[in-house]
């Protein structure tokens, strides 16, 4: 268990990292620790160095994985999948698969048109901007592995129910036409080997560098200042435990954003820090990142209003209702 | 001929277009190459991973951004 600890504190919320930064901070820039600013930059230069580093390793080793699944072979996994395995077939491969909602369209069109269920391709809709390894791996970071994995669970559970409640609410007519009537295209695979796995792991990390570096900026320094400028009185009257309307205002508050899940986390993190409700904090994580106008114009397109405000009102219940469950719960994780 | 580029106008994208229009050039052949970036119209060639190439309607490389040379193969073949 020692040693367990030992390479958790290290590795994953890099304490040598803290310590450094802390020691730049201090002897460098002649900044007080416990004061405001040196809090802050200690903060902001700590929380950057740290997700970067656990993004590039993060999402080398996921695309590794990817590499396997590409949306192909995912939809003839799924392909004659039906009911409940069906839809948690589709919410496990969510998780393996894409970070971006710009690229859930693509699928959802691919998906529809070779004949799977509704309720699978939705399935995989909800648990894919939501649940990811990158963003688990670095939920143990910044928490610990027992919310990292109830987070998971929770995800998980709601894309399942989800996909079972579209795929009973017959929305197959509220599908537009032309997704009906795309053609299937079996493009035969291409046999890579590991060289090529290694490549495709490195552009994506390049690629998802260059999306979201800016975002993680933001967040960080959203996060900064949250920590150590915002009276924890604000917070607290805003968003604090104790009042009913926290959840859903942090919900709220987060739907029409769109941030990668790398620049939510450490709002998040300063969010709990300053005494807001774990539950609280978890929902305007999975608001922002699964749900946004941008995807939701998105979507638009390809379903009608009906399937959409379906879709859009079992996430939103769903998120209000996870934060309510691990606020009531905290005391379990922590 | 017509070359067809689908995806979303993502940075890959861009770069699949240039690779497409050297492998023209060194092979000396002339031909249109359109981006296509709706999705109504990306579905319609039955593609799901962008960016891909399409040479007269027919797909024949999807979510990959080929090289120069890779085009050039598949335009010989």
């Amino acid at each position: 268990m020692e040693v367990f600890k030992w390479l958790n504190d290290q590795l994953l919320r890099m304490d040598w990292l803290a310590w450094l930064v802390g020691r730049l901070v201090e002897d460098v820039f002649g900044l007080d620790m416990a004061g405001r600013s040196g809090a802050s930059v200690h903060f902001f230069i700590y929380d950057v160095i740290k997700i970067f580093i656990l993004l590039a390793v993060l999402i080398f080793s996921i695309s590794w994985v990817q590499s396997h699944f590409p949306p192909e072979r995912t939809r003839r996994i799924l392909g004659g999948m039906q009911g409940f395995s069906g839809k948690l077939a589709g919410a496990l491969l969510g998780t393996i698969t894409p970070f971006c909602s710009c690229s859930s369209i693509p699928l959802f069109i691919g998906f529809t048109s070779s004949g799977l269920p509704l309720g699978v391709t939705f399935a995989f809709l909800i648990s894919s901007p939501l649940v990811d390894l990158a963003s688990v791996i670095l939920l143990a970071s910044i928490f610990n592995w027992t919310i990292a994995i109830a987070y998971v669970l929770v995800g998980l559970v709601l894309a399942v129910l989800g996909g079972m409640l579209i795929g009973k609410a017959k929305m197959e007519r509220y599908v537009e036409s032309f997704v009906m009537h795309s053609p299937v295209l079996d493009v035969p695979q291409d046999q890579l080997g590991m060289r090529d796995r290694f490549q495709f792991s490195c552009a994506q990390v390049s690629d998802i560098f260059r999306r979201v570096w800016l975002y993680v900026l933001i967040g960080v320094g959203i996060g900064a200042a949250i920590h150590n400028w915002i009276p924890v009185e604000w917070t607290e009257s805003l968003l604090g435990q104790n009042h009913w309307w926290s959840v859903p205002l942090a919900t709220l508050i987060g739907v029409p954003m769109y941030a990668d899940i790398f620049g939510t986390l450490p709002i998040a993190e300063a969010l709990v820090a300053k005494g807001v409700g774990l539950g609280t904090a978890l929902a305007f994580m999975m608001a922002v990142t699964a749900l946004s106008l941008p995807s939701l114009i998105m979507l638009k397109k390809v379903v009608k209003a009906p399937l959409l405000a379906l879709f859009f009102g079992i996430i939103t219940f769903g998120i209000v209702l996870i934060g309510y469950l691990f606020n009531a719960y905290a005391y379990l994780f922590v | 001929m017509i070359i067809k580029i689908l995806g979303s106008g993502c940075r890959k994208c861009s770069t699949l277009t240039e690779n497409t229009e050297k492998a023209l050039a060194s092979l000396g052949l002339t031909a249109e190459v359109v981006k296509v970036t709706d999705f109504a119209q990306i579905a319609a060639h039955g593609v799901m991973s962008t960016p891909a190439l399409a040479i007269d309607d027919k797909v024949v490389s999807v979510g990959k951004v080929l090289t120069a040379a890779e085009v050039e193969r598949v335009l010989k073949s």
